[in-house]
C-alpha cells in the first residue's frame, strides 16, 4: 500500500467470515488503512454468493487507538458502505474514540467477569483438565486476577503446573515482574536515601528492556506502596502518581518520569516521618 | 461453507443456492433497512428543525437564485449536511444534482493534490444546461456547488489552496463548507464565505422530531424515554435517533417479512450480543416491548445514577477514618465494570456543581481538578489512576470546608 510515496507493511487477519485489522500497528499511518483498504472492501461485493450474509465483517483492534485522522475517515465510510460493510470495533475505553463514530455505532459494554462467574470458569477447567478444584483457592485465585480472566487462567495453570499437591493455601505464584515491582517497593520502604534511587534505575531497566509498559510498572508500584504506607499519605501518594504517569505519555524518555516518582514518593514519605510539611 | 479452492463444491453450493431461488444480488430492496438517521434525513429546507434564521436567509436566497459561498460550523448533529443536501436537492432537483454537485468529506484524500486537480477541474467545467422540463419545475441557477464536508480536517496548504480557485470560478461555481470549529478554517477563507451558525437543538424541537419518528416507527415507548434522549444527546439530533432506533431494535423483535431475510439475521446477532453484555443487569432482561429509560442510558453508555451516588458518599469526609479504602475499591469495580472515564468524568461533575451543599469556594477548587483529570485523560493516560487521584482529591477539597 502507497501513501504518497511510501510503502506500508501491514497484516491482516482474515478467514472466511471476517478480515481483522490492527490499525494503530502502523502508527501514524493509519488513516492511509482506513482511507485505502476499508474502501476497497466496501467497494466490491461479497463473492460467495452462498454467503448467509450480504456483507463483510471488518474487525478493527484498538480502535482507541486510531488518530483523529482515521477515525475522521471513518465516519462516512461507515455509512456509504454500511451495505457492502459491517464494522466491529474493539477498545479498552471509549473515551478517546471521537463523538461522531460513538453516535453512529451501537455501543456494546462488556464488564469484566464478576468473581462468582470467575469461580465457575475456573471449576470448569479444572474438570477438564482432571485437577482436584477447591472452591475456596478459585475464589482466592479469581480475587488476585483483579477480574481479569485470562491472567486468572494463566495463574490457576500455574499453580497447578508448580505444586504436586496444591492446597487451599497454596501461594499463588506472581508473574516475575510483579515480583520484582514488589521488591522494589520493599526496598523503598526500607531505606529513604538517594543511594537507594540509584539502586533502584537498575531493576526499573531491567524491567523496560524486558518490554514491560512503564503505565505498568508505575501502576503496580504505587499501588504496592499505598498498601504499605499510613493512610494521611496515600491520596498525595495517588496525586502524585497520576501526575508522573501523564508525564510518562507526554515526555519522550519513560526511566525520567519514574524515577522522579520515586524520588518524590521518599521526599514525601520522609518529611512526614520527620513531621515538616511538605 | 465450501472451501474456496474446492470447484467442484463451490459448484454445486453455488447451483443449489440458484434453485433455491434466492437472488442474493438484487439491486435495491425496498424493505432493506436504512438507518433511521439517514431515512429521516430532511428532505426540503422547511423541514429542517430549529434553525430558524439559516433558513429564513438560505429561503431568501433561494428565491433570488444568487448564493454567496457558504460555511455552515456547530456542533455534530444540528443539521448541516442535511440543510446544503437539502438546499442543492430544492436548486437542482434530484437528476441534476448529479452532475451539478460535488461532495467531497474527510474519508476523501483531500490533500492539497487533490484540491488543485480534482476540485479545480470541476469547478472549471462550464455549466451543463438544464432540460426544459428541469428547468421548469426548479430554479435550475446557472452555477455548480462544491460541498467540502468535515472541512476543518483538511489540512492548512489545502485550505489556502482553495483560496484562489474560489476566486477566480466564482462565477460558475459555488463553496460550501461545513465544520464543527469554525476557528480550524484559515482568515482567508472563512472571510470568503457568508457564515451560518447552527446551534444545537433545543428540547421542544428534539422532542417533536423524535416523537413523530417514533410514531412512524411504531416504537412503543415509556413514559420519560424521550426525555432521557434528549438529555443523553445534548442537542445532536442524530445521536438521539440512533440511539433510538438501537434501543427499539434491542427492546422489539424483528419481524421477518419473509423467511430467510438475509439482513435481518445481522441485526438479531447484534440484539444477542447486547443482551450478553449486560448480564450483570437484570433490569435488561427483555421480558417488556416498551424502550425504558434504563435501556436508552445503557446504549448510551450512561453510569448508574447508584453508581456515582455511591462514589460521592464515599468521598465525603469520616471521622477518624481515611476515605482512601471506600474509593479505591469503588473505583477499581467501576474500571473494571468497563465504563468510561470521560463518563465518569463528566457524570461526577454534573452532580457536583448542581449539588447546593458544597460552598462556592470548594466548587472553584473542583472545577480546577476536573480540568486537569480532563486534560490528562485527553493525552492518554491511565483512566485508573486519573479517577482514583480526582475521587481522592474531591475527597480532601470537601474535608477541607
Amino acid at each position: 500500500m502507497t501513501t504518497t510515496n511510501r510503502k506500508i507493511e501491514f497484516n491482516i487477519v482474515a478467514s472466511v467470515y471476517h478480515i481483522e485489522i490492527t490499525p494503530s500497528d502502523v502508527g501514524t499511518h493509519d488513516r492511509v488503512i482506513i482511507q485505502s483498504l476499508l474502501k476497497e472492501i466496501g467497494q466490491t461485493q461479497q463473492v460467495d454468493i452462498t454467503a448467509k450474509q450480504k456483507f463483510k465483517v471488518v474487525v478493527i483492534n484498538e480502535a482507541d487507538h486510531l488518530t483523529r485522522d482515521a477515525q475522521a475517515a471513518l465516519r462516512r465510510t461507515m455509512e456509504k458502505y454500511s451495505p457492502n460493510l459491517r464494522l466491529i470495533l474493539i477498545a479498552n475505553s471509549t473515551a478517546n474514540i471521537i463523538a461522531p463514530i460513538k453516535s453512529r455505532t451501537l455501543l456494546v459494554r462488556v464488564a469484566a467477569p464478576t468473581i462468582d462467574e470467575m469461580v465457575g470458569v475456573l471449576k470448569y477447567v479444572a474438570e477438564l483438565e482432571r485437577f482436584e478444584f477447591s472452591n475456596k483457592l478459585a475464589r482466592r485465585v479469581a480475587e488476585e486476577s483483579g477480574r481479569n480472566l485470562r491472567r486468572a487462567l494463566l495463574m490457576f495453570e500455574a499453580l497447578y503446573a508448580q505444586n504436586e499437591v496444591v492446597k487451599d493455601n497454596t501461594p499463588i505464584p506472581p508473574p516475575d515482574y510483579e515480583t520484582l515491582i514488589g521488591q522494589i517497593a520493599d526496598e523503598l520502604l526500607a531505606d529513604h536515601s538517594p543511594a537507594r534511587i540509584l539502586l533502584v534505575r537498575a531493576k526499573f531497566y531491567d524491567l523496560l528492556t524486558h518490554c514491560i509498559p512503564a503505565t505498568t510498572i508505575l501502576k503496580l508500584l504505587t499501588f504496592r506502596l499505598v498498601a504499605k504506607i499510613d493512610d494521611v499519605l496515600k491520596a498525595d501518594v495517588i496525586k502524585w502518581a497520576a501526575f508522573y504517569e501523564h508525564r510518562i505519555h507526554l515526555g519522550s524518555k519513560v526511566i525520567f518520569h519514574l524515577e522522579a516518582f520515586v524520588a518524590k514518593f521518599l521526599r514525601i514519605l520522609e518529611s512526614y516521618l520527620m513531621g515538616m510539611e511538605f | 461453507m465450501a472451501s474456496f479452492f474446492d470447484v467442484a463444491g463451490r459448484r454445486a453450493a453455488a447451483a443449489a443456492a440458484q434453485s433455491s431461488a434466492t437472488p442474493s444480488t438484487k439491486a435495491k430492496d425496498p424493505n432493506r433497512p436504512v438507518p433511521w438517521v439517514e431515512k429521516y434525513r430532511p428532505k426540503s429546507l422547511s423541514e429542517v428543525s430549529a434553525q430558524d434564521h439559516t433558513i429564513s436567509v438560505l429561503k431568501r436566497t433561494l428565491q433570488s437564485s444568487n448564493l454567496p459561498h457558504m460555511l455552515f460550523y456547530g456542533p455534530p448533529g444540528t443539521g448541516k449536511t442535511s440543510t446544503v443536501l437539502a438546499l442543492a436537492k430544492e436548486l437542482y432537483g434530484p437528476e441534476l444534482m448529479k452532475s451539478r454537485v460535488l461532495e467531497l468529506n474527510a474519508s476523501d484524500e483531500r490533500g492539497i493534490s487533490i484540491v488543485r486537480e480534482k476540485v479545480k477541474n470541476f469547478a472549471r467545467i462550464t455549466v451543463s444546461n438544464a432540460s426544459a422540463t428541469q428547468s421548469s419545475s426548479y430554479p435550475c441557477p446557472p452555477y455548480k456547488i462544491i460541498i467540502l464536508d468535515e472541512a476543518d480536517s483538511m489540512t492548512q496548504d489545502a485550505q489556502s489552496a482553495l483560496r484562489r480557485t474560489m476566486e477566480t470560478y466564482s462565477k460558475i461555481t459555488r463553496f460550501c463548507l461545513i465544520c464543527n470549529y469554525v476557528t480550524r478554517i484559515i482568515d482567508p477563507l472563512a472571510s470568503r464565505c457568508s457564515k451560518f451558525r447552527f446551534k444545537p437543538l433545543d428540547e421542544e424541537n428534539s422532542r417533536l422530531r423524535l416523537e413523530e419518528i417514533a410514531r412512524t416507527e411504531n416504537v412503543e415507548y415509556e413514559d420519560g424515554v424521550i426525555d432521557a434522549l434528549i438529555k443523553v444527546s445534548e442537542g445532536d439530533l442524530r445521536k438521539a435517533i440512533t440511539y433510538l432506533q438501537s434501543a427499539a431494535r434491542l427492546h422489539n423483535p424483528i419481524i421477518q417479512p419473509k423467511p430467510g431475510k438475509v439482513d435481518n439475521e445481522g441485526d438479531e446477532e447484534m440484539e444477542d450480543e447486547e443482551d450478553d453484555g449486560d448480564e450483570d443487569d437484570p433490569k435488561l432482561v427483555l421480558d417488556s416491548k416498551k424502550i425504558t429509560v434504563r435501556s436508552i442510558q445503557e446504549i448510551a453508555g450512561v453510569i448508574p445514577d447508584q453508581t456515582i451516588d455511591d462514589l460521592l458518599a464515599a468521598c465525603e469526609p469520616k471521622k477518624g477514618k481515611s476515605a482512601y479504602s471506600d474509593i479505591s475499591m469503588l473505583v477499581r469495580n467501576i474500571v473494571a465494570d468497563g465504563w468510561s472515564a470521560g463518563q465518569v468524568v463528566l457524570q461526577l461533575y454534573n452532580k457536583l456543581v448542581f449539588n447546593d451543599i458544597i460552598t462556592a469556594e470548594q466548587k472553584n477548587d473542583i472545577v480546577l481538578i476536573f480540568s486537569e483529570v480532563d486534560k490528562r485523560l485527553v493525552d492518554g493516560s491511565d483512566e485508573h489512576l486519573q479517577i482514583l487521584d480526582l475521587a481522592l482529591r474531591i475527597s480532601e477539597v470537601l474535608a477541607k470546608g
